[in-house]
């Protein structure tokens, strides 16, 4: 059962090197910040199984944590790109 | 104990499969939008399925501690909820801010 952890882990380290090609790579902002936002969730799920694979509770409240972060990040950027400034 | 463990299994799989499928969208469709189209729907849906088998296997394999399914649970009700809708705030900031859609024809950007 701890190789399937293991193989999971991998396969979605792997996602995460696809979309980081868009991250760099990608025309304009819109783009590198939606794959932030897309790579952000991978990551949510990947320290989920990490927490198993390690035998590790404490990996979940960081996943909670993280969630949180990365939404916030998320619509920070998306309305400091579309107003041009933050306060108004 | 066997049956479980494949439940879990599939539902692993099944969550690795949409999410490599959602980033195969986001590297080869042609435009912003329809690269936002295929991992807004398949990244959620992805993660709430691993995350679902990473509740039932500690439902079976450690019965005495209910806390961390429960924080699991609200951990799938988030993602649920945030990530479409920072999805559609980048969507919508890319549409005021004049991105236009691909049209048949063009080139990819």
């Amino acid at each position: 059962m701890i190789t399937i952890f293991w193989v999971t882990i991998l396969l979605i380290a792997v996602t995460m090197g696809l979309s980081l090609y868009r991250g760099v790579v990608g025309p304009g902002a819109f783009n590198r910040v939606a794959a932030m936002n897309i790579i952000g969730t991978k990551t949510i799920a990947l320290l989920v199984v990490m927490g198993y694979y390690f035998e590790r509770p404490f990996f979940f409240d960081i996943a909670l944590l993280y969630a949180m972060i990365n939404f916030i990040g998320t619509l920070v950027f998306a309305k400091y790109l579309e107003r041009g400034e933050l306060w108004s | 104990m066997v049956i479980v463990h494949g439940v879990v299994v599939v539902l692993l799989g099944a969550g690795v499969f949409f999410t490599l499928v959602g980033s195969i969208g986001l590297l080869r469709f042609p435009d912003f939008y329809t690269r936002l189209h295929a991992t807004g729907k398949c990244d959620t849906l992805g993660g709430g399925l691993i995350i679902l088998g990473a509740i039932i296997y500690h439902l079976f394999q450690y019965p005495e501690t209910l806390l961390v399914p429960a924080k699991l649970a609200f951990l799938i009700f988030f993602i649920f909820i945030a990530n479409p809708t920072a999805t559609h705030a980048i969507m919508k900031a890319a549409y005021k801010t004049g991105v236009k859609p691909w049209r048949l024809g063009e080139e990819r950007r």
